[in-house]
């Protein structure tokens, strides 16, 4: 058997192995995609989606009339709230509890199980869990305050004289429980890896616990915090379980993920839905080419 | 100015202060995900009238198991149990009977396209299912297979299987090649190598692999709520909950139990698997 075909056996094996994946992953995800694009062009509802044809009557109206309707931009506004907020407070909760987490202590693992559970816990419950924890009349977390306060539907509210954003605040603390396991998971696994010799030579030079963190831990962890800041940044822009299921979008906290899923069911307008989401998704690679842009150089910097 | 009169140092000051900070970082960090969790399961034993009357207390004054009588019979959770369990294990199933043969090749194989894949796998795992759902509700709903477990399923698969051959090629790549050298010189085939050589070394990440395609489509939410609403028999659990939490006929406390119906098989079989899991998912992380 010569070479080349022992190769071209090698090449048809593989291809033929990888076949199943390929066409599942081509049918479900790549193609729909494909058409959603296509129907962001469309005027589709679901009443008349069997008469316009797959390439017929191409327009810009979907996205002129999208970004007219009333809430849009607020939405996409609440998007970046949500997403910066949630992503930081998430990655920096995860890191104070893998820093804390670090050394060893008695009940560490009980106290790591406990810190998994909002992350594997589904989210559904996990809603459903707050709201009836945050519940006005009868809410336990209201039970310690001197007054209620509606946390999931109230709009705007008073705290220390500043008029703050109450719905949106707690959605965000929502969102920073729920992953900073996911972080914690990461920065875990990354500092019981780091070399020991490193933080001693620091302690022998006479570093103290900040000037450790801030010259020796940090600087290896930059780049697990980046990569993180991408991931929860990209999910949490395009997330719509949590806000819906806590407040379905309502008291300002709107995002651009749920009009599209109220756009496709109650309007049941195809065309715009897409539209919508086509915007959102385009947002969310303009946000990451800059960042990677920005994060690429400021690493050059760094050497 | 003798030794004992020196003032602080910032070095004493500061690991002073941490000795006494981290304890209170990690009770802080253990009461705000465990606190939640342990009055769900108190809150689910208990009586609706004694949650109105005393909102505030932790412990239940008289036990009750009537909220899960209740939730699973009436309210249908055994119903939802069944779905969630039928869709979770086919998609547990699909997803590795597809994946083993993807990652092998992946992992061991030179062919066309092969460096290509691991973009379109990333993209797949990046991509926003918000985006997603639009053409898959049209679709499934012209092909009339919305409503049917069967969509779900197929679209739970086609979310995992790229991760999964991610995750099962990087422990496959640890297989020593020489071992199915060996098999392959007695003889052996590609599959019958997968079979009996890689396969039986590869156990945990097998395992890892499942648990993961059993979360996603245990816990998922939206493509549950677009495909299945309409059909009340075949609800998953996550989805009923999602449905029944929002009618005033149903004591909060019941749905409570349907709350920890819903989380502790998910917890359990995490925790069971866990070490195999968090390793899987973080593998990357070590090497920065």
């Amino acid at each position: 058997m010569s070479p080349r075909t022992l190769r071209q056996r090698e090449n048809r094996a593989g291809l033929l192995l990888i076949s199943p994946t390929l066409v599942i992953t081509l049918v479900v995800v790549v193609l729909p995609l494909l058409w959603a694009v296509m129907l962001a062009f469309q005027d589709v509802r679901l009443i008349n989606i069997r008469r316009v044809g797959l390439f017929a009557n191409y327009s810009f109206a979907n996205f002129a009339y999208v970004v007219s309707e009333p809430g849009f931009w607020s939405s996409l506004v609440n998007t970046l709230i949500y997403t910066v907020a949630g992503t930081a407070l998430s990655i920096a909760l995860g890191l104070v509890a893998a820093l804390a987490l670090r050394d060893r202590f008695r009940g560490r693992l009980v106290v790591r199980a406990s810190i998994l559970i909002p992350y594997v816990a589904p989210v559904v419950a996990a809603a459903f869990l707050w709201e009836t924890m945050l519940n006005p009349q009868y809410g336990i977390v209201n039970t310690w305050l001197a007054e209620p306060i509606a946390f999931l539907s109230q709009t705007h509210g008073e705290f220390l004289g500043l008029r703050v954003p109450v719905a949106l605040l707690t959605v965000i603390a929502f969102e920073a429980w729920r992953y900073f396991p996911f972080a914690f998971l990461f920065l875990l696994a990354r500092l019981q890896a780091l070399p020991r010799e490193l933080d001693e030579a620091a302690v022998v030079d006479g570093a103290t616990p900040t000037q450790r963190f801030r010259y020796v831990v940090l600087p290896q962890l930059w780049r697990i915090i980046a990569l993180l800041s991408v991931l929860r940044f990209v999910f949490t822009f395009t997330k719509f379980d949590d806000i819906y299921l806590l407040t379905g979008g309502g008291a300002g906290t709107e995002v651009v993920s749920v009009r599209v899923y109220n756009f496709l069911t109650a309007r049941a307008d195809i065309g715009a839905s897409a539209a919508q989401a086509i915007v959102l998704a385009v947002v969310l690679v303009v946000f990451l080419a800059v960042y990677l842009r920005f994060f690429a150089g400021g690493e050059h910097e760094q050497g | 100015m003798s030794r004992g009169e020196r003032p602080m140092s910032r070095d004493r000051f500061e690991r002073g202060l941490f000795r006494v900070l981290r304890p209170v970082v990690i009770a802080f960090l253990f009461v705000i995900t465990a606190f939640p969790f342990f009055y769900m399961v108190t809150l689910s034993v208990r009586d609706i009238q004694e949650l109105i009357l005393d909102p505030g207390s932790l412990w239940p004054r008289a036990f009750t198991l009537d909220t899960y009588a209740d939730v699973l019979t009436r309210q249908g959770f055994l119903t939802f149990l069944r779905n969630s369990a039928i869709v979770s294990v086919a998609s547990v199933a699909v997803t590795l009977l597809i994946s083993i043969p993807g990652a092998y090749a992946v992992a061991r194989l030179r062919f066309f396209g092969r460096r290509q894949v691991h973009f379109l796998f990333l993209a797949v795992y990046l991509f926003p299912a918000i985006v997603l759902a639009i053409p898959l509700f049209v679709f499934f709903t012209m092909i009339r297979l919305r409503g049917s477990l069967a969509g779900l399923v197929l679209v739970y698969i086609a979310q995992t299987v790229p991760v999964t051959v991610y995750m099962l090629r990087n422990y496959f790549e640890t297989v020593p090649r020489s071992v199915e050298e060996a098999a392959a010189i007695d003889g052996c085939t590609t599959l019958s190598t997968i079979w009996r050589v890689v396969l039986p070394l590869s156990k945990p990440a097998l395992m890892a692999t499942g648990l993961y395609a059993f979360m996603i489509a245990w816990n998922e939410f939206l493509f549950a709520l677009l495909f299945l609403v309409d059909r009340r028999e075949n609800w998953t659990v996550s989805l009923g909950l999602s449905q029944l939490a929002g009618s005033i006929e149903i004591p909060t406390t019941v749905l409570m139990a349907g709350s920890v119906v819903l989380t502790l098989p998910i917890v359990i079989v995490f925790f069971a698997g866990e070490r195999l899991l968090t390793e899987g998912l973080t593998a990357g992380a070590e090497k920065g």
